[in-house]
């Protein structure tokens, strides 16, 4: 008994990590929404919402570290659950999510879109009985299911999923976030689809989330995101991934 | 031959996490199994409905509702358990060792009948021998019981780790980044999710067929010096 | 425990257990019908009859069940070749797709477990049968199957229960079974301990449900068994 209680020790001991030194923030991203955040071949995390990051951390002069991949659906919960201090994983802000968890000031705007495949009889106004799909536990699915009614909605865990049934033809319309589509419709894989309809504007905007009552670090990165945008930094990370300003 | 566009380092080392994943499963499973198999045998009325009630449960739901359950409840009881025996800091579970837990939660419920009927197969007369010998009842149980009982165990241990080994790919869906995972990262650069989930999958049959083999090899060693009826 | 929240959401959380049992009967009798001839060709003397099935089992015993739902649903679809064939308006459902795919691993472990039991059906009875003059076909359909089925009840039974509990990966191809529901309800009111909690109950009623069922039928079809 003694024995099994040691190794289980033991075992418990190896995943002790000690209160982490002030001034390093780990920052959680999803890992799956390119060209936001994705995982490249040596398996480190890339893309817009890590370029920020890294920005911010340096404008606040602390060290960070990305922690990725992660699942999204359950990413609030890490949070809350301190796995990480911050999630920059092209989170909406919304009265759902804010009794969850506080928002900073935004970093960029998004409005959600319809995609489907070119010259397809996909009528925005007229939607029962289509296949719709969207990645769960995003505003895009809330809207699926919130505001489209009679149709087969179908809910992903990634949005590379969606595409891939998007791709195929599973679903005959996609309702997403509208730049992360758009680098998609910019992929071979996205050729021959396009947006239809108008983007439906949601006034979306996208923050950085962090656990209530942590009011110290929100107020850290609000002031970190006004300097990079003040200074040219975000002029620059925005440049790299869009040709238009996505603030 | 296959493309795998530069992936094969990472997918290599997504099946690596995966071995990892397993045998930490194994370890606290086997722990599980054992603790599990004790209480259902034990002559105390608690500790056999303790018993009976963890091979049900666990036993009843599946898999990946327990990982899920683990990685998101384990961190509040183990935090719980530690502030009742004084130990005040924060201890943190990442998603290996709440996957290994939760595989090792399962794999021990399941064990825990293998070794109970491993355990109850054993001779009585060994146990007589013993007791007239003067054992004490733990040296009884450490010297003549559990290496009788692992021979007899050994096929339905064997089986349950092939069933570990491809729950595994449980882990995937709380992102830890074993062979899935990996894969799903490959596709989404590359889009071709047939190559990789192909390749994926004949990786996952080699590590089977290692673990066959190895299975062979280990009821053989439990076996050297018994006699056996004619096949 | 935030109870009321969990009493919102029962009834999705039954629908979502609904659709769970339905896969699972449909992909049991489907298994079932493909694991019989499947499991006598494995218990042929035959080296070739024996061992061209073996890769089916091989395969899809060998690899987990969320690698062959993927492999299929989302691999299956990137050729043209599938998509312009007949098969399409099937494969494209993912309700089909699951469904495939679960008979197809159920049938193959199903087959595994009837090939131990014909094998392991007493020499005994076979030569009785031989001995009276019943061809090859009556032998099987009267005295080999029916024991072996018998034998093989508590593994097969083992094994639907398995079958449940895997079902629960159907959420991973859009479909809303029980833990897709559940997985859905938790992105919108972040309670994942109660709507796990919830999930799990549900899933121990229908696993024990079913036990008392197939112990009840094992009963009866071994009444004359000694």
């Amino acid at each position: 008994m003694k024995k099994i209680a040691f190794a289980l020790a033991a075992v418990l001991g190896l995943s002790v990590s000690m209160a982490e030194a002030a001034d390093k923030i780990r920052i959680g991203t999803e890992g799956a929404y390119p060209p936001f955040n994705g995982i490249n071949k040596e398996g480190k995390a890339f893309g817009f919402d890590i370029d920020i990051a890294n920005a911010l951390c340096a404008q606040m002069k602390v060290e960070c570290e990305i922690v990725a991949p992660l699942d999204w659906d359950s990413i609030l919960i890490g949070l809350k659950k301190k796995k990480y201090d911050a999630v920059v994983a092209s989170m909406s802000i919304t009265e759902e999510r804010k009794k969850a968890v506080d928002f900073t000031e935004p970093y960029y705007s998004n409005n959600l879109t319809l995609v489907a495949k070119k010259g397809s009889s996909v009528d925005p106004k007229n939607l029962a009985g289509k296949a719709v799909g969207a990645q769960r536990a995003t505003i895009a699915a809330n809207y699926v299911t919130d505001e489209l009614k009679d149709v087969d909605a179908k809910l992903y865990d990634t949005q590379e999923n969606a595409y891939l049934d998007l791709a195929s033809g599973r679903i005959d319309l996609l309702v997403s976030d509208k730049l992360p589509a758009y680098d998609w419709l910019r992929s071979e894989q996205g050729q021959g689809f396009e947006f239809i309809g108008d983007a439906i504007d949601v006034n979306d905007k996208i923050g950085i989330a962090v656990r209530k009552k942590d009011d110290e670090l929100r107020e850290k990165f609000n002031a970190a995101i006004k300097a990079i945008v003040a200074n040219g930094t975000y002029a620059k990370i925005n440049e790299k991934y869009f040709p238009f300003s996505i603030y | 031959m296959i493309d795998l566009q530069g992936f094969g380092p990472q997918i290599a080392l997504g099946a690596w996490m995966t071995v990892q994943v397993a045998f930490g499963g194994l370890i606290v499973g086997l722990v599980f199994g054992l603790m599990g198999a004790a209480a259902k045998l034990s002559p105390y009325a608690v500790l056999r409905g303790v018993g009976q009630s963890y091979t049900t449960v666990v036993r009843g739901i599946p898999e990946i509702l327990v990982v899920l359950i683990v990685y998101f409840g384990g961190e509040d009881i183990v935090n719980r358990i530690a502030e009742s025996v004084g130990y005040d800091d924060y201890i943190e579970i990442n998603v290996f060792v709440a996957g290994v837990c939760a595989l090792g939660l399962s794999f021990g419920a399941y064990a825990t009948e293998v070794f109970r009927g491993a355990i109850q197969s054993v001779p009585v007369g060994q146990i007589e021998a013993a007791v007239a010998c003067g054992m004490q009842s733990h040296q009884i149980y450490w010297r003549i019981t559990l290496p009788q009982a692992m021979r007899l165990a050994i096929p339905g241990l064997g089986n349950l780790f092939q069933v570990l080994l491809k729950d595994t790919s449980l882990v995937s869906l709380i992102a830890l980044p074993e062979l899935m995972r990996t894969s799903q990262s490959a596709i989404q650069n590359t889009k071709e999710p047939f190559t990789f989930y192909f390749i994926a999958a004949l990786i996952y049959l080699g590590i089977t067929t290692v673990v066959l083999v190895g299975q062979i090899y280990a009821e053989r060693w439990a076996n050297r010096g018994v006699k056996r009826a004619s096949a | 425990m935030n109870w009321e929240e969990i009493f919102i959401a029962l009834p999705k959380l039954l629908d979502g257990a609904l659709l769970t049992l339905e896969l699972v009967f449909i992909s049991c009798i489907i298994g079932f019908v493909i694991a019989i001839p499947v499991a006598l060709m494995r218990a042929s003397q035959n080296w070739w009859v024996s061992n061209i099935p073996l890769i089916y089992t091989f395969f899809f015993r060998g690899t987990p069940l969320l690698v062959q739902l993927f492999l299929f649903y989302y691999g299956a679809a990137q050729f043209d070749a599938v998509r312009d064939s007949i098969f399409w308006p099937v494969l494209r459902e993912a309700y089909w797709c699951a469904l495939i795919v679960f008979a197809l691993n159920t049938g193959a472990y199903t087959a595994e477990i009837f090939r131990g039991a014909i094998q392991a059906v007493p020499h005994g009875e076979v030569e009785a049968g031989i001995a009276i003059g019943m061809q090859k076909h009556t032998l099987y359909r009267r005295v080999v199957l029916p024991r072996a089925i018998r034998m093989a009840l508590p593994a097969y039974g083992n094994e639907i229960i398995l079958m449940l509990k895997s079902s629960a990966l159907a959420y991973t191809i859009t479909l809303f079974d029980l833990t897709g529901v559940t997985r859905t309800i938790i992105a919108r009111n972040y309670l994942a301990i109660e709507m796990y909690f919830t999930a799990g109950i549900i899933y121990l009623l229908m696993t024990f449900i079913f036990i008392q069922i197939w112990m009840r039928m094992e009963k009866h079809l071994l009444k004359f068994q000694n």
